[in-house]
């Protein structure tokens, strides 16, 4: 009983936590007062909106999903000076664009969601279209004399991580 | 030495909103000019940003999260009139 | 009003980096030629363009003395609506050259899930 009542009371814990945070960024102080009512909003955004969202992503192992992000950031900063070198220095022929198919061993939505976010947001990949049985992605990159292998980049790095995050 | 910075950064960026402009008047496709909007979009939110900061005020946070939030919108709702022809489902 | 120095140097380097990379964007959306690779130019200006920009802008709120972070909020909502937008509009662009036969197909003999419903 307990269990089921906190489950009703504080459907999604975490949502709580980054509701409280964006209020107290959105004032810009982090006072009793905007704590307090950040708090109240807290609880009860997610008891209100529960019927609309009835699982909680399951998250196995938090902290590595702070590594993750902490990989792609980096990933970030480094392919956007490539991508910047690559636009203003190089002559638009001796780019040469390519369409990559990345199979996918991921099954939960969130997780492939995921994927193709960070994908998209490393410049010079571009996550397209989703095949209609979930089981491959379309990628299409800028500049990939080796289309293979950065299909293996991109499983390697990004989806087996993600494979232990989302299990 | 920020002043002169700044005022360096909010004149590269004004370049970078009319290069921007020239696409969007010139984008031989509707999915074109819809990504230049979108560009046009991200560089205001830099250009208001800027002004915040040579102003010295915090006021001008809140325009750049509202114009955020309403680019994304827009594009998302220009998108889904060309895909289907229709916003609304 | 004085600033440190190390603190003058760090927001005049990174408004520097901010501007030059939000031209980058722009130019690389004037410059390439094909339709979808026009995408990727605009990620550099969402990204690095825009982010070091509230970068700067935190760093000098923190260096006058009123310490704010809700540029963050910014930064956080422009990381998560990239991906959104840009699918959308390359979602566009599959759409545009519906005839065009260049694309791979994905395994297992299925098709794409923008070209499956019509």
């Amino acid at each position: 009983m307990p269990l089921r009542l906190t489950r009703r009371l504080a459907p999604h814990p975490l949502l709580t936590v980054i509701l409280v945070a964006v209020w107290c960024l959105l004032n810009n102080s982090a006072t009793l007062g905007t704590v307090v009512f950040g708090t109240i909003l807290g609880v009860l955004i997610p008891i209100v909106t529960a019927a609309y969202w009835p699982d909680r992503p399951p998250v196995a192992r938090p902290f590595r999903l702070v590594i993750y992000c902490l990989i792609v950031i980096y990933d970030i900063i480094k392919s956007n000076a490539q991508v910047a070198w690559q636009i203003l220095f190089k002559p638009d022929s001796s780019l040469q664009p390519a369409w990559i198919v990345i199979p996918l061993d991921l099954k939960k939505p969130e997780a492939i969601t995921l994927l193709a976010g960070s994908i998209t947001l490393t410049p010079g990949t571009l996550s397209a279209d989703l095949s209609a049985d979930g089981t491959a992605l379309l990628v299409h990159a800028l500049h990939a004399p080796d289309p293979d292998g950065v299909r293996d980049d991109i499983k390697s790095r990004y989806e087996r991580r993600l494979k232990e995050i989302f299990p | 030495m920020i002043a002169t910075a700044l005022y360096i950064a909010v004149g590269t960026v004004g370049l970078a909103q009319v290069l921007a402009m020239v696409r969007l008047l010139r984008g031989p496709h509707v999915g074109d000019r819809i990504l230049a909007l979108d560009t046009m979009v991200i560089n205001a939110i830099a250009l208001i940003i800027l002004a915040g900061m040579s102003l010295g005020t915090q006021m001008y946070f809140e325009s750049a999260m509202i114009i955020a939030m309403l680019g994304f919108v827009s594009t998302v709702a220009l998108c889904r009139f060309v895909l289907r022809g229709d916003i609304t489902e | 009003m004085t600033l440190p120095l190390y603190a003058e140097i760090a927001v005049s380097v990174l408004l520097l980096i901010g501007a030059s990379f939000t031209l980058a964007g722009s130019l690389g959306l004037l410059k390439l030629s094909d339709a979808m690779s026009r995408l990727h130019a605009p990620t550099l200006s969402a990204t690095l363009g825009v982010g070091s920009l509230l970068l700067a802008s935190m760093v000098y709120s923190f260096a006058t003395g009123m310490p704010s972070l809700h540029e963050m909020l910014v930064m956080a909502f422009l990381f998560v609506t990239a991906p959104i937008t840009a699918n959308f509009i390359a979602k566009v662009h599959l759409h545009r050259c519906r005839d065009v036969e260049d694309l791979p197909q994905p395994p297992a003999d299925k098709i794409w899930a923008t070209r499956s419903d019509t």
